[in-house]
């Protein structure tokens, strides 16, 4: 399994604000145990997800020079389930950005209805951390989740072709 | 002195509730952010960015916290902050009350320097300069 929770980016404005959508499928082992009988996404990674989301966000807007590390979950509240054939829409925002970190506010929607609110705030660990011994590569945007973001731009580019 | 009426002292407390997950009636002015109220580096900067959106104002990295202070060799020595470390601290902090401290400088004792009271001083500080 990937540890990829967003299936592809929507929208995605540099330094501004992104939305990802992630479609739930029974086909993920995960549910089978959370839980039998009654699959239900775990909040947990919808967390995930919403990380995810901001974290591209926050590291492109910086051209993936740093390692993006979520630090701290400010707030997470769901008012709903997410079960399989569900579509989770993860929308966030920059609300600032420094050197040294960034803070993002986020809505969680299924099937279009607003179901949780998680704001988040992501260290530069290169910047914050210098006496860590980090590897060199970046190793939080990996291949996986660059991929994402040039998928989008692709599917972007071509439907401005499109007649 | 800090009244607990002070509209900042209620703003502060509100950005501490949420930043830190702790009750109103746990902050009061003397009341110490790690010791008291259990804040770790991340919420330092937690706390700074809430203080940025609530009192719109702009705080530069290492204004309100100094952090990097006491890497100086010549400010410290074992635990033990220098003379010339607490001029150096002193004058960077001046939002700080240093009652207490300045008898024993001590390098681990600097936490109970970030009271509740010493950021509603820095923000009082900020509003009257601006």
């Amino acid at each position: 399994m990937r540890w990829v929770w967003i299936d592809t980016f929507v929208e995605f404005s540099s330094g501004k604000r992104a939305a990802a959508v992630k479609n739930v499928s029974l086909a993920e082992e995960h549910l089978h145990d959370h839980f039998p009988g009654y699959p239900v996404m775990p909040p947990a990674l919808m967390i995930e997800g919403m990380a995810q989301t901001a974290g591209i966000l926050v590291g492109e807007a910086r051209d993936f020079q740093e390692n993006v590390i979520l630090a701290k979950i400010r707030r997470a509240t769901f008012d709903d389930y997410a079960h399989p054939g569900d579509e989770l829409r993860y929308e966030a925002t920059v609300e600032s950005l420094t050197e040294q970190a960034a803070t993002t506010a986020g809505v969680v929607f299924k099937n279009d209805k607003e179901i949780g609110r998680v704001d988040l705030i992501f260290s530069h660990v290169d910047q914050a951390s210098q006496n860590l011994d980090l590897p060199e590569e970046n190793f939080v945007f990996t291949e996986n989740f660059v991929n994402l973001l040039s998928d989008f731009r692709c599917k972007a580019n071509h439907n401005a072709d499109k007649p | 002195m800090t009244s607990a009426n002070d509209e900042v002292f209620l703003k502060v407390r509100d950005v501490l509730t949420d930043a830190l997950g702790v009750d109103d009636d746990e902050v009061e002015p003397t009341t110490t952010l790690q010791a008291d109220l259990g804040a770790e580096s991340i919420d330092f900067l937690d706390i700074v960015f809430r203080l940025e959106k609530t009192f719109s104002i702009k705080i530069p990295k290492g204004e309100l916290f100094p952090d990097d202070i006491l890497n100086n060799p010549d400010y410290v020595d074992g635990d033990v902050v220098t003379p010339a470390g607490l001029k150096e601290l002193k004058s960077s902090m001046p939002h700080a009350d240093f009652t207490g401290f300045e008898d024993a400088p001590r390098v681990s004792k600097m936490p109970d320097l970030f009271t509740v009271n010493t950021i509603v001083k820095y923000v009082e500080n900020k509003l009257q300069a601006a």
